[in-house]
């Protein structure tokens, strides 16, 4: 079953999300240093780096979770906000509650008016597969389960794009599969997705779009094929050739 | 006699109701208690959240200081009570000394940081697990704080136990604002104090199993709701 969000094919989408200049400080240190992209939110971004090259802060500054200390970020030249995005984590948080619950709580408290909200978190738990878990406590599925039902949850709440932070890292591969295929459904129905990870397999699988990050910069950018066989920059050449980059 | 067979005997006698005045102290024990635990977990649960969801200067000092008032002494807090509502103090006129009710407000200051404190930790755990989601949805600190309240509601239990267990066992403060009056304000502790400096020590401990005996009932009985709903719901 498709998500009654989503089905609404005739809302027009944002297209592009700008990041122009955008440093983030913590503790003194630069987490990320002038970063300048410019993505298609129609499109599967895929951000990858070694540890520590702030994948996960990028996605965070975009969703506004943490303050940037400089730039600016924008959809459509408009200043991104809250609701263009929802963020899934790698360690899904889920509530102690069921898994339906879990889906109306993130609804309702994203402020999704009250009415056809059940409807349409169910609707969300089948749209992943999640149909005959959605009385059980979420706690208690399994961790494959927990993430499938972590994107339900974020798409439930219809944002232009889904910020992915390493989805499937703590999960088997045949779970981290699962999710895998649930969101490149999403993004055949025109769901925008930028996900960090440091899965080159999974990267090369999924990613439309290839950002590179290292030490907090934007090191390249570019269409994924493009980027697997020829990157252009040294790090990313050692990268991809499983060098460690110091 | 034995001293084991005297406490036996007493015993038998309150509970099988020899002792007439057992079951009216034990009521008002755990009226009393159970009422300042609830007043305490009102006001010491939101302001633990607020704790843990808000940055100001001097937020640790604050939260030093309710760690501190853990261990706030009994006596200490009776007097102050005592001072606040005898005849010349500001709350005189309202005339709660010696009653029921000032031994509420004594027990409600002592339990209070216990709530708090304890609260405040587990929350600080529960907005490390799930702040970020909570924030990414865009929920406001009432919400945040509403959701993190009830998600910590089984560790939170434990927090309101202690704060329980704290007032249930404390004779300082109710043997001041409370005056041990027999029929009116004399709680399990206040009439062990009172028998055990009557020399009567086989009854004083008798009282003592029994107070044990309830807050252990009650602490299980806690713990077995707890324990279930954790399985029940993850």
């Amino acid at each position: 079953m498709q998500c009654a969000a989503l089905a609404e094919g005739a809302v027009r989408r944002p297209a592009t999300l700008s990041l122009r200049a955008v440093s983030v400080k913590a503790g003194g240190a630069d987490v990320l240093v002038d970063v300048d992209l410019e993505l298609s939110l129609a499109d599967r971004t895929v951000v990858i780096g070694p540890n520590g090259a702030g994948k996960s802060t990028l996605l965070l500054a975009v969703h506004g979770l943490v303050p940037v200390s400089g730039g600016s970020i924008r959809v459509d030249a408009q200043p991104a906000v809250r609701r263009h995005f929802a963020l899934v984590l790698q360690k899904p948080v889920m509530l102690r509650r069921s898994a339906l619950d879990n889906v109306v709580h993130a609804l309702r408290v994203a402020g999704v008016p009250p009415q056809g909200l059940a409807l349409r978190a169910r609707e969300a738990l089948e749209d992943v597969g999640l149909g005959y878990v959605a009385e059980r406590p979420a706690r208690q599925l399994s961790g494959g389960e927990q993430q499938r039902l972590a994107v339900a949850r974020a798409n439930a709440l219809d944002p232009d794009c889904l910020l992915l932070d390493e989805p499937t890292s703590s999960l088997d591969p045949g779970a981290g599969a699962a999710v895998e295929r649930h969101l490149l459904q999403l993004s055949a129905r025109g769901r925008g997705i930028v996900m960090a990870t440091h899965d080159l397999g999974q990267a090369r699988r999924f990613a439309q779009t290839v950002v590179f990050m290292h030490r907090g910069r934007v090191i390249e950018v570019g269409e994924a094929s493009a980027f697997f066989a020829r990157p252009r920059s040294e790090p990313a050449r050692r990268f991809l050739a499983g060098d460690w980059l110091d | 006699m034995n001293d084991w067979e005297a406490i036996f005997t007493a015993v038998s006698a309150l509970a099988l109701g020899a002792e007439g005045a057992l079951w009216p102290i034990v009521a008002l024990s755990l009226q009393v208690s159970a009422t300042a635990t609830l007043l305490a977990a009102t006001l010491g649960l939101p302001l633990a959240a607020w704790l843990v969801l808000t940055r100001f200067r001097g937020r640790g000092a604050i939260i030093a200081v309710l760690d501190g008032l853990m261990g706030l002494p009994p006596v200490v807090v009776g007097l102050t009570v005592y001072l606040l509502l005898s005849r010349a103090g500001p709350l005189g006129p309202l005339g709660l000394l010696f009653t029921p009710a000032a031994m509420v407000i004594a027990q409600t200051l002592l339990v209070l940081p216990v709530v708090a404190a304890l609260a405040r930790q587990t929350l600080e755990d529960e907005v490390r697990d799930c702040g970020t989601y909570l924030r990414s949805l865009g929920a406001s600190r009432a919400e945040v704080a509403r959701t993190l309240l009830w998600e910590a509601r089984f560790s939170l239990v434990t927090a309101v136990l202690a704060g329980f267990g704290r007032a249930a066992a404390e004779v300082g403060a109710v043997m001041i604002v409370g005056g041990n009056i027999d029929g009116v304000t004399r709680v399990m502790t206040t009439a062990i104090a009172l028998e055990t400096s009557k020399g009567d020590l086989a009854l004083a401990l008798a009282l003592g199993i029994v107070l044990v005996a309830v807050v252990l009932l009650v602490n299980g009985f806690a713990h077995s709701v707890r324990h279930y709903a954790m399985r029940r719901f993850g």
